[in-house]
């Protein structure tokens, strides 16, 4: 595993050498805190409820236009041939390009924490919600990340990866939606609201950590990533 | 240090490397010389552990491709085809993150840049991004990628496409030095480049090794040609005979004493020289030096020569007798 960290290294600053980063970074806070806090004060309720339930879906976006390039572009430049040629093994480069993508997005979340804090001084939020909003947020955005490395690695053209991610990503998100599950089979059910990324985002963004979500969301993750292994053996 | 045994890989119907094997010793400089397509990047890539053979076995520095792939990686340093780079990447730091993935120890990564960037001639370039760097500088700065851990082999795909000819004579150069000390395999389908710089040649058409051996073996066993470039005025010889007078006479006086020499297969006159010179092309026969004879023919004749050259048609005619015939099979 030791060479998963030079990798993180490169693919993380790889992002701050073009102005991508910045650009990305940006819009995110821009686009989430504006649609926050136009409700806001109309609501006029010191709570994060509704910034945490705007996430997933600005995340749809975001995410795969982070993870978009990570493998196909190295796949188009052929750079792919000099990194797997180097004593590197192939679990060590998913998880250096993961973690990096991870870092990223945490960064990003990290910038919104101007809102929590601002939301303090006016007002006396709920601290578990927004602990768990977070976290929710933490969990789905890394959800997310490992399917958009996966779907990268299928492919060299970056639009590509970023609109199958995209529809990939909603797809699973909506699989718990209520519209979802009147229109299946009864014995359905279960799976199909268990299987959905959105329902367990829910339950930890109102404070409430299950086991059961964590679980579901670091299987998701697992799972991903080890497709995105069998993916790069695959090329020999 | 490297021996294939029995290596074939196919993509899809297409059979890229076809039950090839070949041996290479430490300290050899072979190349590989085939058209495209004939399967020398897949070979270099399974070398290189970058895929893995269909059958057969291949081991590098003493390590099996398939079974201790990440041991072989480490000791072999390559060149991928066109020199594909993190163009986002300044050239240091590029060079650093290969170094540190290669495990070279932190306080020596400083010493060994030093010495990459001396080699290579990357001082110009050093704080520039990779993507502004031309061609050249961009295969020199993957050649430095190659050498930053000293590997004990060094595998290097078409090291010279895309450069321009000053360019070529320098990464020539730089490759023949690198060769002294270590083990080099290379690619190419410019076939002087393989007289210029290896060893050993292995030719290799259709995924077969259809020759191998030293520049000068593959010479002699398909019995390449020499060629003589000869320029005489039969000055005294014209003014013995009477008879002689015309130049065609002459012509065909000169033409029989050439052909009568030991070792000559043919003479044909190619065109009239200024100042009553003829020019003609003596075919000689496998590995006779009859350059010699020639000019002692000549001064027992009183003839003057002005040019005597030879050329040797070599590996371009036995590459092109070896992959054209595999092409009409």
């Amino acid at each position: 595993m030791r060479n998963t960290v030079p990798i993180m290294k490169r693919e993380f600053s790889s992002y701050f050498n073009a102005p991508i980063a910045f650009v990305y970074l940006t819009v995110f806070l821009g686009l989430s805190s504006w649609l926050y806090l136009k409700g806001f004060f109309l609501v006029n309720e010191a709570s994060m409820r509704s910034f945490f339930s705007l996430i997933p879906w600005i995340f749809l976006f975001f995410v795969p236009a982070i993870t978009m390039r990570l493998w196909a572009e190295e796949k188009k430049v052929g750079t792919l041939e000099l990194l797997m040629t180097l004593p590197v093994t192939d679990t060590e480069a998913v998880l250096g390009k993961f973690l990096a993508s991870f870092i990223f997005l945490v960064v990003s979340l990290a910038l919104t924490f101007v809102l929590p804090l601002m939301v303090g001084i006016l007002g006396d939020p709920d601290p578990g919600q927004i602990v768990g909003g977070y976290l929710g947020c933490v969990l789905i955005g890394a959800a997310y990340l490992s399917i958009g490395l996966f779907i990268s690695s299928l492919t060299e053209n970056q639009i590509v990866a970023f609109i199958v991610s995209v529809v990939a990503i909603f797809v699973l998100y909506i699989l718990g939606a209520d519209f979802v599950l009147f229109g299946i089979p009864d014995w359905l059910v279960p799976v199909f609201s268990f299987a959905g990324l959105g329902g367990h985002f829910d339950s930890i963004s109102r404070g409430v950590i299950d086991s059961r979500d964590l679980i579901y969301y670091f299987s998701v993750i697992g799972l991903f990533l080890y497709l995105n292994v069998k993916v790069i053996e695959a090329r020999r | 240090m490297i021996s294939v045994r029995n290596l074939s890989k196919s993509f899809g119907s297409t059979v890229a490397v076809n039950n090839i094997s070949f041996e290479v010793s430490k300290g050899e400089v072979v190349g590989f010389l085939g058209p495209n397509g004939a399967g020398k990047t897949t070979t270099m890539r399974i070398l290189t552990c970058y895929l893995e053979p269909d059958y057969g076995t291949a081991t590098v520095a003493g390590f099996d491709v398939f079974e201790d792939s990440l041991e072989v990686r480490k000791r072999v340093g390559y060149l991928p085809e066109s020199a594909p780079l993190y163009t986002d990447m300044d050239v240091v730091s590029y060079l650093r993150f290969v170094a540190d993935i290669r495990g070279i120890p932190r306080d020596l990564i400083g010493g060994r840049l030093r010495r990459m960037v001396e080699t290579c001639g990357l001082a110009s370039v050093v704080g520039r991004n990779i993507g502004e760097l031309s061609k050249g500088y961009r295969q020199r700065v993957g050649l430095a990628q190659t050498l930053i851990h000293d590997p004990e082999i060094l595998v290097l795909d078409e090291p010279t496409t895309g450069l321009d000819p000053s360019q070529i004579i320098e990464i020539r150069e730089l490759i023949k030095k690198i060769g002294r000390e270590r083990t080099v395999i290379l690619s190419t389908h410019i076939l002087p480049e393989v007289e210029a710089t290896c060893s050993r040649v292995l030719i290799i058409n259709e995924g077969l090794i259809v020759a191998s051996g030293t520049p000068e073996e593959l010479n002699a066993t398909a019995g390449g040609e020499d060629l003589i470039h000869v320029s005489i005025r039969g000055g005294d010889a014209v003014a013995e005979g009477a008879g002689l007078q015309d130049t065609g006479t002459q012509d065909s006086g000169v033409k029989a004493a050439l052909s009568s020499l030991a070792g000559i297969t043919s003479v044909e006159k190619t065109s009239e020289a200024a100042g009553g010179y003829s020019k003609y092309i003596v075919k000689v026969g496998n590995g006779a030096d009859v350059a010699e004879t020639i000019f002692r023919l000549a001064v027992e004749r009183g003839w003057t020569i002005n040019e005597l050259k030879r050329e040797t048609l070599s590996l371009e005619d036995i590459f092109l007798k070896l992959t054209t015939r595999e092409v009409g099979q």
